[in-house]
Formats: C-alpha cells, structure tokens, sequence
C-alpha cells in the first residue's frame, strides 16, 4: 500500500475532529473520501500532509512511518496536496505558483520541472494564457485550476486534493474530472475528497464515507454508488 | 518658509541620506512582521550593537586616519563587521525570545511582551557593559571599549567630509554620496534576492500563506531565521552608514532610530518590502522639510503627524500591506 492510515484521531483542542480513522490508498488508484460538511474530510487531508498534529494513530508512506514528519519535509516524498480554499499565493503571479510547487523538487533545476510545467500548461490552457497574471486577481475558479496546477509540478506519487471542483461551472467540473482521470492514468495515485459525490465515486476505484469523523462504511466506486443508503445520503438519489 | 526654500536641495540630499538609513533598518521590521505578523521590537537593539561591532573593529585595527585604498578597506571592514554582528544578535534574538513562544503557540501579545524585553536587556547590557569587566579587573585595562558606557562612543576619525561637487547650491559631500550609494545597492540586491532566488520565494510564500508554503516543502522555522538574519545584515549595513553620518554610537542609539524606521515601515505599508524603502526616504526628507518649516526641534514631532495623516488617508500605508500583495 502507497499511503496507510491506522487508527487515526484529531483534535482542535477539544474537538475531535476525526476518531480512529483507517483508510489504505494503493499504488495507482483513485480514492475518494465522502462526507457531509464537518466529517472530517479536510483534517484528514491536512494531517496526511502534516498541518496538523496527530493525538492518536499513524500514517505510513510507501511502508515508512511519517506520522510526526515536519510538513515540509513530506514534498519531497512525493506527497503533494491541492488544498481547499485553493490557498494559491496571491500575490505571486501565475508562473511564479507554479515555479512554488516545484520547490522541494531534488531535480527542479533539470529539463523535468520544465516538460511538468508544459504538461500543467496542456491540462488547463487557461493558466497558460495567463502566466504572468497575479493569482490574487485571478476568478475563483482559475485559482483552483493553478492549485491543482501547482500540486502537479511537484511531480506527486500522492497526489490529494480537496474538493477541487469547489467554485467551478458545472462544464468545468467535468473537465477537472477528466484531469483527474488523465493524471491518474498518467501514473499519480489521487486520494480525492469530494462534495460532488456522484462523480467522485464514478472516478474512483474505491471510496470511504466519513460521518462525524469516522468511517462508517468502504467499497469500491461502483457499489457504493449502488448502494440505496448511500445515495439517499449523498447522491440526492439521482445518479 | 525661507529657510526651506533656500535650502530646499541641502534638506532634499541630507533628508534623503538619513531615510536610506531609516528604509534600511526598516526593512527588518517588515520582512519579520511579513513571516510572523509580529512587531520585533527589539530590531533596534539589532542595529546599535552593529554600530558598536564597527567601532570596535576600527578602533582595535587603528583605523584612525586611513587613505586611500587602506580607507576603502576599512569602510568595508567596518561594513562587513556591523553587518556580521547585527546579522547575529537578530540570530540569537529569534532562537532566544520568539522561537519557544512560537514552538508553544503564544498568543501574539505575549511575543510582543517578549520582544519589548528583550530589547530592553540588549540596550542595558551594552549600558553596563563594564561591569562584568569590572569584576574580573579588565575594565582599566580595555577602558577605550568599555569604559563610560553610557556616554557616546566615536567612530575613529575616518572620513572626513568633502565636497564632491555642487548641486543646486548644496555641496554634495563624499559621505552623503557613499551612504546613498551603498545603501541603493543593498536594497537592490535585497529586492533581488526576494524576488527572484528560491529561498525569497520561500520568504514570500511563507509571507502570503504559511500553510500552503510548508504543502509546498518550505520550512517554516528556517524562513523566519532567514528573515532575522537578512534583517540583521540590513540594520549592520544601516549602522555603519549611521556612524559615517553621525559619527557617534551609545547603548541606546536604536532607541529614537528604531522608532523612526518601524514608522516608516508602517508609513510605506508594514510586510510590504517597497514600502518599507519608500517609507523610510519619505519620512527622511518630510522630516527635514519640517524642521525647516517649523524649527529643528520638532523634527521627531513632524515624523509622527505624518505618519498619522498618512495613516488616516491610507490605512494600510502608502502601498499597502504584506509581502504579498505589491509583489516584492
Ligand atoms: N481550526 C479548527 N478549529 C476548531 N475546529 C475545527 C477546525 N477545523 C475544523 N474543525 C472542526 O473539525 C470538524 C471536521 O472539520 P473538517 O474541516 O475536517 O470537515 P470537512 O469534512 O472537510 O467539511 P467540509 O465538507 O465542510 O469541508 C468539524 O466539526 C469542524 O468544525
Ligand atoms: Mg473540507
């Protein structure tokens, strides 16, 4: 398994956020975490990248132990996170973003960083055409095309992103599915969080559902969907 | 009215010469407060124990009376001193009164606090520095160092003032040409370095969104050292400037000259490094001008009505607020 989550538990200060959470994410899969808001779904996320400290449980990747790892040392494993609310730098520009997201890159200074960027520029032709715009004054959607754009120049083996179609026209929902899939295909592993459960589950090849910051239930993509508990739930029964 | 109008260029160039000063021990208040959304107030302190580094070195070098290429040297070294030591006090500072606050999640006032005394104990230990050498009996004999430490200390006789050439009816002199120069190519290497080198990136990351910088593998604790230490070189290089102009330090010379460049690096909008420069050169010739209007000895008066007008037009400063935004 690519990235193990063991018996997980957060907390802000009193809170728990989520309570012994186990989830496995293998090597070349998409999975998705579904929830209702405040399940927990962004502090798994967070604490998968390291933001926020653990009280309980571990979180292996690619078979190491890096449950208290400092945040910035996790790039480099090739953990890579678009987070919500995007969290582009505002007052860099567009190229400048992207230039970030390859900053832990061992090989940021060899022709890789260079055919990763071309590849973002291929994937969302917008970011391209504004290069030298600050981000700050980019639409809420271009912002969360750069944040993904930004999370892909790091080259990820774990790519996460939470909610990603956040903010976006529903014909560019279907489009950052599709780069979803791409990249998958192209060989990252994604561990996808997702409000638009209908389509996380159709893209995934397996999916966990948070209630209260547990896991109450896992299967793959497709019997989840099926599932007349779960659509009632989260697929406003109409998929 | 007069007076300003006579002297309108001699308050221009020496307004501007004294806010290169300003501007440049600014730029330590801004850079810190853009990483960590907090006022170093000791950064004062930073800057005038840079000065001492600098008249020490010269004076254990004999320096007094240099031409030539030696004087050159000895500008430089002097430069390089101030730097060095300012670089490491603003060190020390962080590891010693921010770093554990930080590590145990101190609410900003308590960092405040910690900042206040700490400069407070930086300037009263260079006030009582010949007591530890009093106890071990070196006081008499390192008496050119340490003795009468609370009264001024001079710089070597260095330089000495010349006219260079004529400008508008002011004798431009050598030292107002020096301290401009080298403290343009500071800040335009500073610039630079933020703008364009990985580490300034990181600076400016952690700066617009400390969470996404340390997603992107930038480390947070290593940045904000980064930001003390480039704020120390600045404030060393401030320093002999300062010395050059001045030509005296005392234990609390960084008191009334750090006042004055967190002013302008308020005035210029605070985290904002441009604004920090444009601060401070604004507050250095607006103050002369004043004096000039309304007499000398409300100098510091005319600083602060500014920065209160200023303030109430453009509460974020001149170009607003945070490293981020006016993108330097
Ligand atoms: N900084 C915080 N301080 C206190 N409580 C928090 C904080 N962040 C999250 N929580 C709490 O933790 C729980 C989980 O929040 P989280 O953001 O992980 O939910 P989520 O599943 O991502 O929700 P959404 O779908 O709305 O994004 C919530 O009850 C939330 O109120
Ligand atoms: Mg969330």
């Amino acid at each position: 398994m690519l990235l193990e989550v063991d018996d997980l538990c957060v907390n802000y200060g009193r809170i728990e956020a989520i309570r012994n959470v186990s989830f496995t994410v293998g090597e070349g899969e998409v999975v998705t975490l579904i929830g209702a808001n405040g399940a927990g779904k962004t502090t798994t996320m967070k604490t998968i990248s390291g933001l926020r400290p653990v009280r309980a449980g571990s979180i292996r990747f690619k078979g190491e132990d890096i449950t208290s790892m400092p945040a910035h040392d996790r790039p480099v494993l090739g953990i890579a996170q678009s987070p919500e609310g995007r969290g582009v730098f505002v007052g860099m520009t567009v190229a400048e973003n992207l230039d970030m997201g390859a900053y832990a890159r061992v090989d940021r200074k060899t022709k890789a960083v260079k055919d990763d960027l071309d590849r973002v520029y291929s994937l969302f032709p917008r970011l391209s055409e504004r290069q030298t715009q600050v981000a700050g004054t980019m639409s809420g959607g271009e912002q969360q095309m750069l944040a993904i754009g930004r999370a892909l120049m790091a080259r990820p083996t774990l790519l996460l992103l939470d909610e990603p179609s956040m903010g976006l026209a529903p014909m560019l929902i279907q489009q950052i599915f599709d780069i979803v899939t791409e990249i998958n295909q192209q060989g990252t592993t994604v561990l996808l969080v997702e409000q638009n459960a209908a389509q996380a589950l159709k893209r995934a090849h397996r999916a966990y559902i948070l209630e209260t910051g547990e896991v109450v239930r896992e299967g793959t993509g497709a019997e989840l969907a099926a599932d007349p508990a779960v659509k009632a739930a989260y697929l406003g029964g109409d998929v | 009215m007069n007076l300003l109008i006579h002297h309108f260029w001699e308050l221009t160039i020496t307004g501007l010469t004294i806010g290169a000063i300003y501007a440049l021990v600014a730029l330590g208040y801004t850079l810190v407060y853009g990483v960590l959304r907090l006022i170093n107030f000791a950064h004062s302190e930073v800057f005038m124990y840079g000065s001492f580094a600098a008249v020490w070195v010269l004076m254990a070098l004999n320096a007094a009376g240099a031409t030539g290429l030696g004087l050159v040297g000895f500008l430089l070294l002097g430069g390089i001193a101030a730097m060095a030591a300012s670089a490491l006090v603003a060190f020390i500072l962080e590891l010693v009164a921010y770093r554990p606050l930080r590590k145990r999640n101190s609410p900003p006032l308590i960092a405040l606090i910690s900042a206040i005394g700490a400069s407070f104990v930086l300037s009263e230990a260079m006030g009582l520095r010949d007591k530890p050498f009093a106890w071990l009996g070196l006081d008499a004999k390192l008496a050119d160092y340490v003795g009468r430490p609370r009264e001024n200390t001079p710089l070597p006789a260095l330089l000495h003032s010349q006219k260079l050439f004529n400008f508008f009816g002011y004798n431009v002199t050598n030292v107002d040409v020096i301290i401009l120069v080298s403290a343009i190519i500071m800040m335009v290497v500073l610039d630079q370095f933020v703008r364009r080198s990985r580490l300034g990136r990181g600076i400016r990351a952690v700066a617009m969104d400390a969470e996404s910088a340390a997603l992107m593998g930038v480390n947070h604790n290593r940045v904000i050292r980064l930001t003390f230490v480039i704020g120390g070189i600045m404030a060393g290089g401030a320093a002999m400037l300062y010395l050059l102009k001045i030509g005296v330090t005392r234990y609390n010379a960084g008191f009334i000259l750090g006042i004055k460049a967190f002013t302008a690096a308020v005035l210029g909008g605070i985290g904002n490094l441009r604004g920090a420069l444009l601060g401070g050169f604004v507050l250095g010739v607006a103050e002369n001008y004043g004096s000039a209007l309304v007499g000398s000895q409300w100098k510091d008066v005319v600083a602060f009505v500014l920065l209160i007008v200023i303030l109430l037009f453009r509460p974020t400063g001149l170009l607003g607020e945070s490293l981020g935004k006016a993108r330097a």
